[in-house]
């Protein structure tokens, strides 16, 4: 034992060291990549897209549909949001209770979520109860019955909830932010009005469901303890009565983001402020996308990056800064965020945009390439560790059009990026003058120091 | 659905512990392609001196910040840069600390948690640096967004007396910015000993070979003396007790009910019993409140029941059981509280029905395997109830014990929270009061 101090404990300059002194950093083993799983494909005769895969660690099956649901009129946007909320309320011969029942006897849960892309179905099940949970999503799809009662109250609910999402400071710098990039477009439509829900009829509802919830263009993936072969005919025979003459709407491709001035968003009395900017990335499939992917990560993709070093681990100006990807089905889009105090608002977007310079100026090294490149592939590895993580990967990659093959060959595709396509990528599309975007904020306080860096017009009140 | 509950996957275990007191729990699993190594230290937040509220967690953040053989930045760059990923957390009774990674750097994962856990750097400037980065992390989670710290951090001080089990487990800026080098000294000492933590290792590996790494790494940690863990018990409120705090930020009102849970270590069973009334209350369109209150009165938009403050077997004794609901601004709270109290009269006369039960204990039975087919999930829950209760098989016995509970345990466990004490939090929209002092 080291001596102690009067206190009964060492001091921490005590704490810190040792007799033996420092020790080296043990080597890497040797990396064994992890084979993904064989995945069946099939397309049934109604034209939806069946996916299965065998990963039998735990006797559970995940459950993961997705329905292409754009439509350009702007009344769809609610009218989404409450089908997705009173879909599971009842069908001709299932209560809300009675699915609900159903589903809990094998342990299943069934969910339903929309966006302005797609409307998808997330579900589990012990794995002999499969059957079952196919049985009540079939009912669900063929004869959901919005019945009156019920829908009156999932609208009363949804106004409800609407309130207080809307309450949120990431919700109001989301809305801004979509607005801000993509303008009219269908994409920025993520949260309707209440007024725009109380305006929605069960009529409305039928007609959606019947016209829109259709099977060809849609994908199911199914990830568990099963026989693959076997269920896609199992898939089959229960969802027969699930078709449409037309197939499922996909979103008309959003504007790529474009550079300008940052939006002001006024937030009165706002203890933080939300620095959200965006420009356009690029979807999966481009061949330039895994040096993409490499130089986001170097600046924001990770904890171990240029900016979450700076603001955080420097500056102690936020919790949390990062860059990433979101993907749409044929193009991409980069955030950069982070949440700060309101007095160090303006230092911390000064920061921001110099690691957005830094970036193109000062590319990435070999060694923080090389760290990105391992944690990209580990943590690809990772993800796909679960069944959850591996039906929600396959879908995710399915409504991009690509499939597991890409999955495959991702990690080979990564492992022979230079760092000069790295750095070309860095200089092309992360530079300061690429962005838009908000600054949620009490402009009172921060104003002016954010007017004398440049680059911000507003405020536009919230 | 009954042959799912017969066949949950054993893990295989391996305990030992290390001359220097240091437990160390092996969880090899070869079907795995990944690792995940968890330091579990016997410290929460509970354990944290007066007027240094938030001391343990912003601890847990210098945990980060360096040790002997690594320069500030290096922990976090060296599991990434292995293509891992990695986290810790402050829990009442707890703190855990962990990565997961491809096979091929448990080792280095070891060495990284063995010389922290060894010799961390604690400095001034990486105290003042994560002080900042805390406070920014209240201001996200509670101070700048409506409903924060609802019910975590507003429930417990109208439920509980004494400074351990009330006060803010994030700390008041206050507390926060008079932290000390001398605190962070000291509280490493006490708590950091590896006679009061526990390492768990889970996924590909052999036996042997991670125990031989463990001893390598953590061996020569000198032992000190572990600190005594103080008993947190206090007696349960004697009837109810009331708190209205306004939120400036909060669009509908909303409460939180808290009542007292026994004790996991001492009484598992009824524990299991209250985990169950939790379901039946709250769990899935047809459970008894969401019928009741969502969908049949209309009075409130949204319910949640939970058997532990943190999530079931988080804490040991006490815990606190809560009811949370948010509704409408025309709906009076007693309105809400006369509806649930109804409904527990009733669960507490009748019970639930055998089939019902049977339908919460399959989704239970889901949830944990969806729990055991994630590395990281499986690795803290082993730990966590190992560290907690001694019983990290507790993981695959839990789906047959939570089927064994009978109705008329939940039917008891309902009687209990009836006619028991318990803390009523209303939160009060007011936005015409201005906004919190700016901080």
């Amino acid at each position: 034992m080291t001596a102690t101090t009067t206190s009964g404990h060492r001091s921490a300059g005590q704490i810190g060291r040792t007799e033996a002194g420092p020790r080296p950093l043990p080597p890497l083993a040797t990396f064994l990549g992890a084979p993904v799983p064989d995945v069946v494909d099939a397309t049934v005769s109604s034209g939806l897209r069946v996916l299965a895969v065998r990963r039998p660690t735990v006797p559970m099956v995940e459950l993961r549909l997705r329905v292409p649901f754009a439509d350009s009129d702007p009344a769809h946007t609610a009218q989404a949001e409450l089908l997705s909320s009173a879909m599971l309320t009842g069908t001709h011969c299932r209560s809300r209770v009675e699915l609900d029942n159903e589903l809990a006897t094998v342990g299943a849960d069934l969910g339903v979520g929309v966006d302005p892309e797609r409307l998808g179905v997330y579900g589990s099940a012990l794995a002999d109860g499969l059957p079952t949970m196919l049985d009540v999503l079939a009912d669900v799809l063929t004869s959901a019955a919005y019945p009156p009662a019920e829908v009156d109250r999932e609208r009363e609910r949804l106004v409800e909830r609407i309130t207080v999402t809307r309450a949120q400071p990431r919700v109001i710098a989301r809305e801004a932010l979509q607005r801000r990039r993509y303008g009219d477009h269908p994409i920025s439509r993520e949260i309707p009005t209440g007024a725009e829900v109380e305006a929605v009829t069960q009529e409305q509802l039928r007609a959606l469901h019947a016209g829109a919830v259709v099977p060809a263009g849609s994908t199911l993936v199914l990830v568990g303890d099963l026989d693959p072969e076997a269920v896609i005919g199992q898939v089959e025979q229960a969802l027969q009565g699930w078709s449409a003459d037309h197939p499922a709407t996909e979103l008309d491709q959003p504007p790529l983001v474009r550079g300008d001035d940052l939006l002001l968003v006024h937030r009165p009395g706002a203890v933080q402020s939300q620095l959200r900017l965006s420009a356009a990335a690029m979807p999966r499939s481009d061949e330039r996308y895994p040096a993409f992917q490499l130089a986001n990560m170097v600046l924001g993709g990770y904890f171990s990056s240029r900016l979450v070093e700076n603001l955080r681990e420097d500056k102690g100006y936020t919790y949390s800064a990062y860059s990433a990807v979101e993907f749409m089905r044929n193009s991409g889009s980069l955030l950069v965020e982070a949440d700060t105090a309101t007095d160090v608002t303006a230092a911390a977007l000064w920061e921001m945009r110099y690691e957005l310079g830094r970036l193109g100026l000062v590319p990435p090294t070999t060694d923080e390439v090389d760290s990105a490149r391992r944690y990209a592939i580990g943590s690809l590895l990772i993800s796909l560790d679960s069944q959850a993580g591996l039906a929600g990967t396959l879908s995710a990659l399915t409504s991009a059009g690509l499939d597991v093959e890409w999955l495959r060959r991702h990690p080979e595709r990564l492992a022979a990026v230079t760092t000069e396509e790295v750095a070309a990528v860095a200089a092309e599309f992360f530079a300061p003058t690429a962005f838009t975007g908000v600054v949620v904020a009490d402009v009172d306080v921060t104003g002016e120091r954010l007017r004398a860096l440049g680059g911000v017009v507003g405020p536009e009140s919230s | 659905m009954s042959t799912a509950l017969t066949k949950a996957p054993t893990p295989e275990l391996h305990r030992f512990t290390l001359p220097n007191g240091l437990r160390v729990l092996l969880a090899p699993d070869r079907a795995s392609p990944v690792v995940g190594v968890a330091v579990h230290v016997d410290v929460g937040f509970r354990s944290e001196p007066v007027g240094r509220t938030g001391f343990a967690h912003l601890f847990e953040h210098l945990m980060f910040q360096g040790s002997e053989s690594l320069e500030k930045l290096a922990h976090f760059r060296h599991v990434q840069g292995s293509g891992g990923t990695f986290n810790g957390s402050t829990h009442q009774d707890y703190t855990d600390y962990f990565e997961v990674l491809p096979t091929a750097a448990l080792e280095r994962a070891l060495f990284l948690e063995a010389d922290r856990l060894r010799a961390p750097r604690l400095t001034e400037e990486n105290l003042r640096n994560q002080i900042d980065v805390v406070k920014e992390e209240i201001r996200l989670n509670v101070l700048n967004r409506p409903y924060g710290g609802f019910p975590w951090i507003l429930l417990p001080p109208v439920l509980y007396d004494t400074f351990p089990n009330a006060h803010n487990g994030y700390g008041d800026f206050t507390d926060l910015e008079q932290a000390s080098l001398e605190d962070a000294a000291a509280f490493f000492d006490t708590y950091y000993a590896p006679g009061n933590a526990l390492v768990t290792v889970a996924g590909d590996f052999e036996t042997d070979d991670a125990l031989a790494m463990v001893d390598k790494h953590f061996g020569d940690i000198p032992a000190r003396p572990t600190p005594i863990r103080p008993s947190f018990a206090e007696p349960p409120p004697p009837g109810e007790r009331r708190h209205t705090e306004p939120d400036a930020l909060a669009p509908l009102p909303a409460l939180a009910l808290g009542y007292r849970v026994a004790d996991p270590t001492a009484d598992l069973d009824s524990y299991l019993a209250q985990t169950l009334l939790a379901s039946t209350l709250a769990d899935g369109e047809a459970s008894r409140l969401q019928q009741r209150l969502v969908h049949g009165d209309g009075i409130v938009t949204d319910i949640s029941a939970s058997c532990g403050l943190l999530g079931p077997l988080d804490a040991r004794d006490p815990d606190t059981f809560t009811i949370t609901a948010m509704h409408p601004p025309e709906v009076a709270a007693d309105q809400v509280l006369t509806a649930i109290d109804e409904e527990l009269g009733r669960l507490a006369t009748d019970g639930p029905d055998a089939a019902e039960l049977a339908r919460h204990t399959a989704r239970w039975s889901s949830a944990f395997y969806g729990e055991q087919d994630r590395l990281m999930h499986r690795m803290l829950a082993l730990g966590s109830r190992e560290l907690l209760y001694g019983r990290a098989e507790l993981a695959a016995e839990l789906p047959q014990r939570l089927a064994a509970v009978k109705p008329e345990q939940v039917a008891a466990a309902a009687a209990a929270a009836h006619e028991g004490g318990r803390a009523v939090l209303v939160i009060e929209p007011s936005a015409d009061n201005k906004a919190e002092a700016q901080q």
